[in-house]
């Protein structure tokens, strides 16, 4: 039974480097934790087993997944094993002999403007391909809802598309400041991206062009004390029902240098490209760094500033529900496929798992 | 004719720098255009010596600058990139400055003893910690008495400020006297009552500073302080950059000029920094905000870095293509470095005790290293240097004895701290 305000740690993993984003893999296996060690980490929820994959000589911010390649036979067993797994996926496993991952690509993308493509179920994962795909750094990957299609942005004002092998399918220009974010709308036709200025572009797929700007400028300041902008959506994603679109970050900025502002997420009315304000219910200082929607309707983000924070908020209530609070600057936040787990990457190196549910 | 670069006999080359100095306030504008005579220029740029300091306030960070440890667990995001020193490498922050590298030198292993903004600054433009009983000038107000002259219409110590208020006899010559102090620019703009009001007449504001000096002059005769000296010295500063409004008004310049240095205000400063020298100035300090990055170190210092770093380049291009590299002493520093350690906020807080500077033109061994941080940067591995080792550099580099006294009240005052020296490894 999901219930958020049960919410606790359920475990703990140490990285000697502080992290700077996490994912779960499609299958919820594996936890992915890039740190600043240049490392990407993936952990085996399984049997806890860590593996570094090495092959960034930068930060990685962006990691996104492709599913199966598609082989009839091999999703055959896929799908059987699947079954075998229902209901024991996650920690209550550990005491089963672990069965052999599931095919999946992990796609990352750091901060010199690399993609790499990794097997990521492999013993050891080893970069399959690398694109030099833009100049400076990539803020954000994603993967279209069939897997075709991944995007990336970054420091270079681009959008880029790709097809799964890496190809080059579309660059979109449009944006005037460095590309924070990129999701691709459920529908997959429709791609959004979000700048420094707080610029949110909907960008036709098929066209290769804008639709139209959504104004989230409110995620953006330029401190005239300290004379430079702060600001663009640290984390954004689409609902499933793709009728919302949420964009995470700081606002009310009153010192830039020292991270003086408000925690945020901007939640659009996609259809409207209306906004609304959805805030932490404390005196919160400090940034949502990741944002997720949970199948079961509420909005999660984390974050931090001084000390980190998880907030949760219910339905359409922008006042925050629930609040945890967390020993470590969460960086980032994913959330489980099973939508029983959440996880936050640490400034202090902590990969936190919380269980969304009283055990 | 006779051809020879350094000396042709001509009529032209006789042409002193007094003589032009005294001349300059007929310019109509700066620039080569604006000298009557070129050459004459170009000569007078040689001989005559200046500083410009360029200051990235709040301590700009020496891992993303001078000294990068790309790998470690200090080194953040960033990659090192080859510069125009074979083996030199920079952060990749800086690619046009990288190119510039044979004209910089850099210092990678300063200790400048105080983590605190305000001593901070006052370390790094002394060249000296601050004492109880005395307060040191300013490298701005020592070089503007040393290399200045009385015949420069110009004041011999401006700062450019990229905010607040534009200000005259700022109190950084202490002893030396507010005539040395700096005139502050605000946003890079004289004050903005300096120029006549139209509605006063030409005559009336003539008869009324006339007005004011003579009772300024009856009361200094009775009560004359340090106070009523820098009270009148700041209204003869007004009246030198008064008299010489052209050169602070960079919109004189060409436009390709002005997109070359870049369309904000750093790049207008820097460009009204290369006019300052060209018009004599002797010392000028354009300060750059801000790298206080306590808190997305590494997204501020893409920023700003990314403004520094074109006009920057440019303008040691400009020094060198207008002859005056050689003649101008140009020093990029902070009031203190960033911590190697990266914080939870991605970070980098106060950090004193090993960081960078760099130096090039005027007397400076363009591509020499001096000094070395530990791998990750987190301690000096050798050839530790204070600033009182870097103030005694710059005196040397444009000419000076920094081991000569000042003698305010007839007590010797060494210029630079006797307990240090000057780094050879980096002089011409």
């Amino acid at each position: 039974m999901i219930d958020p305000t049960a919410t606790k740690v359920e475990r703990e993993f140490k990285h000697a480097s502080p992290l700077v984003a996490c994912r779960f893999d499609p299958t919820g296996r594996f936890l992915f934790a890039s740190a600043q060690d240049n490392t990407i980490q993936r952990i085996d929820l399984l049997t806890g087993a860590k593996v570094a994959l090495q092959g960034h000589a930068s930060w990685v911010r962006g990691l996104a997944f492709l599913g199966t390649t598609g082989n009839s036979d091999a999703e055959q067993i896929w799908a059987t094993r699947q079954a075998a797994l229902q209901g024991v996926v996650g920690f209550p496993a550990l005491t089963m002999a672990p069965p052999q991952a599931r095919p999946f690509t992990l796609i990352s993308g750091d901060y010199h403007g690399k993609l790499i493509w990794w097997q990521g179920d492999a013993a050891l994962p080893t970069p399959l391909r690398t694109a030099q795909a833009h100049q400076g750094w990539i803020r954000a990957v994603a993967v279209s809802p069939d897997g075709k299609t991944i995007a990336s942005c970054g420091n270079d004002n681009l959008v880029r598309t790709w097809d799964a092998t890496g190809s080059p399918l579309h660059t979109l220009e449009g944006h005037t400041s460095h590309v924070y974010n990129v999701a691709f709308h459920p529908d997959g036709k429709h791609l959004a991206s979000c700048d420094l200025k707080g610029n949110v572009k909907d960008w036709d797929l098929q066209k290769g062009t804008a639709t139209r700007d959504l104004d989230a400028k409110v995620l953006t300041n330029f401190d005239n004390k300290f004379l430079a902008d702060i600001g663009g959506a640290r984390s954004m994603c689409f609902s499933p029902d793709g009728t919302k679109l949420a964009c995470a970050g700081i606002t009310n900025v009153s010192n830039a240098f020292a991270g003086v502002g408000n925690p945020v997420v901007v939640l659009f009315n996609w259809s409207e490209g209306k906004p609304t304000l959805f805030k932490p219910k404390d005196a919160f200082q400090g940034t949502a760094w990741g944002v997720a929607f949970h199948p079961d309707g509420f909005i999660i983000a984390a974050g931090g500033g001084n000390g980190g924070r998880i907030w949760f908020w219910k339905g359409d209530d922008p006042v925050s529900m629930h609040m945890l609070t967390v020993p470590t600057n969460a960086r980032d936040l994913a959330l489980h496929p099973s939508g029983t787990h959440l996880a936050i990457a640490g400034g202090n190196g902590s990969i936190i798992v919380h269980a969304l549910h009283a055990k | 004719m006779p051809q020879c670069d350094y000396s042709c006999g001509t009529a032209e080359h006789l042409v002193s720098r007094r003589a032009f100095l005294g001349s300059a306030g007929a310019a109509a504008a700066l620039g080569p255009a604006g000298f009557a005579n070129a050459f004459a220029a170009r000569e007078l740029n040689k001989s005559q010596k200046r500083v410009l300091v360029v200051f990235l306030s709040g301590g700009v960070s020496q891992l993303e600058t001078w000294d990068p440890k790309p790998g470690t667990d200090t080194g953040g995001p960033f990659a090192a990139i080859p510069t125009s020193v074979p083996g030199v490498h920079i952060s990749e922050l800086l690619p046009l400055t990288a190119k510039q590298m044979h004209r910089i030198a850099l210092v990678r292993s300063l200790n400048s003893v105080s983590d605190d903004h305000g001593r901070g600054a006052s370390i790094m433009l002394t060249g000296r910690v601050p004492e109880a009983g005395i307060a040191y000038p300013h490298i701005g107000a020592v070089t503007a008495k040393l290399l200045g002259s009385d015949a420069n219409v110009l004041p011999g110590n401006i700062q450019v400020l990229d905010r607040g208020d534009s200000a005259f006899g700022q109190a950084d010559a202490t002893f030396l006297g507010a005539k040395y102090g700096a005139v502050s620019l605000g946003e890079g703009k004289p004050p903005a009552d300096l120029l006549r009001p139209a509605s006063l007449t030409e005559e009336s504001d003539k008869l009324r500073e006339e007005f004011r000096k003579k009772l300024n002059d009856r009361f200094a005769r009775s009560r004359r302080s340090a106070a009523t000296e820098a009270y009148t010295e700041s209204f003869e500063q007004a009246e030198r950059v008064f008299r010489r409004s052209d050169v602070f008004d960079v919109t004189k310049e060409d436009s390709k000029v002005a997109d070359r240095y870049g369309r904000h205000p750093f790049g207008r400063h820097m460009l009204l920094a290369r006019r300052l020298l060209e018009a004599g100035v002797s010392y000028v300090k354009v300060s750059h905000s801000n790298y206080d990055t306590h808190h997305e170190n590494f997204d501020f210092h893409i920023e700003q870095l990314g403004e520094f770093d074109r006009p920057f380049s440019v303008l040691l291009d400009d020094l060198a293509e207008r002859g005056m590299l050689e003649s101008t002493l140009v020093i990029v520093m902070s009031e203190m470095g960033r911590t190697p350690r990266i914080n939870e906020r991605y970070g980098r807080d106060h950090w004193s005790k090993a960081w960078s500077v760099a130096l090039a033109g005027c007397g400076i061994k363009g591509g020499a290293v001096v000094g070395k941080t530990t791998a990750n940067g987190t301690a000096i591995a050798d050839r530790e240097v204070r600033s009182g080792h870097l103030f005694h550099t710059y005196l040397r580099a444009v000419g000076l004895d920094p081991t000569k006294n000042f003698y305010p009240n007839d007590r010797p005052i060494p210029i630079a701290d006797p307990k240090t020296d000057a780094i050879e490894e980096i002089l011409a």
